[in-house]
């Protein structure tokens, strides 16, 4: 992992394993909280950058040699802008998935195991924005901090 | 192993060794909450208080983990930190399980059945 700061910016990439993407949120989630975001709002940020940077792992680089998840996050007065990059494959569609709250029926066998995270992402962000540029994957994803 | 278990009277008591239930840990956890829960009581009660974060990965595994117990049985959820809590609540899973502030709360609430 790899990891460069300067002032109001910081910026991390690793290889889309599980274990290099759990420890690239924690880097990140323990980063926020050094620069002094609060304790609820950096929770917030982490379970949504868990699912963005999952559904990568996941998903991008399903049945290929996993590649390179790039983290840069910027801070803008009262807001952040996390942005995540990888070369994986697009997005369904090359759109954003509609995130839709998983159906919680009575019988608990049909309970669903999955399929929660965009829904998260869309509730834990203010805004969020999908491009395919030159074979990468760009997700960008804005937070209020105040 | 993730998990350590314990039985009390009426119930089987799981504590989680570690703080995060995420996507690279969470297929272990499924194998090992089937281990633990193999027999014993109807009533088992999972403590959170060691979980400090949990994706939806990890919340499909605790989902998972109470549909591979028999019908009878059930899985209560003890002692969620914020963030477990707000994945709960998001999600609305906070109304498919039983909720206790703490492990003592949920043992407390076994004695008054």
């Amino acid at each position: 992992m790899t990891e460069t700061a300067k002032r109001g910016k910081f910026a991390l990439s690793f290889r889309a394993t599980e274990l290099e993407a759990r420890n690239g949120i924690c880097a990140v989630a323990q980063e926020l909280r050094l620069l002094g975001v609060s304790e609820d709002t950096a929770g917030d940020i982490e379970i949504a950058l868990a699912e963005a940077i999952n559904n990568i792992v996941e998903h991008a680089y399903a049945g290929v040699e996993p590649g390179n998840v790039r983290v840069i996050c910027s801070f803008q007065q009262s807001r952040l802008d996390i942005r995540i990059s990888d070369k994986g494959v697009p997005l369904p569609a090359g759109e954003l998935p509609e995130g839709a709250p998983a159906v919680i029926t009575d019988d608990r066998q049909d309970l669903p195991e999955g399929g929660f995270g965009w829904f998260l992402i869309r509730q834990l962000t203010s805004d969020i924005r999908y491009d395919r540029i030159n074979g990468h994957n760009r997700l960008s994803m804005g937070f209020d901090l105040a | 192993m993730s998990l350590t278990s314990t039985v009390t009277d009426h119930a089987r008591v799981i504590i989680v060794n570690a703080d995060r239930i995420d996507a690279a840990m969470a297929i272990q956890f499924k194998e090992d909450m089937r281990s633990e829960t193999e027999g014993g009581p109807d009533r088992v009660i999972l403590d959170l208080s060691t979980v400090k974060f949990i994706d939806s990965s990890g919340l499909g595994a605790i989902v998972a983990s109470m549909k591979q117990l028999d019908a009878n049985r059930s899985l209560d959820l003890a002692g969620l930190t914020p963030v477990v809590d707000k994945v709960f609540r998001l999600t609305r899973m906070d109304t498919v399980f039983n909720l206790f502030p703490s492990l003592d709360d949920a043992l407390a609430a076994a004695a008054d059945q």
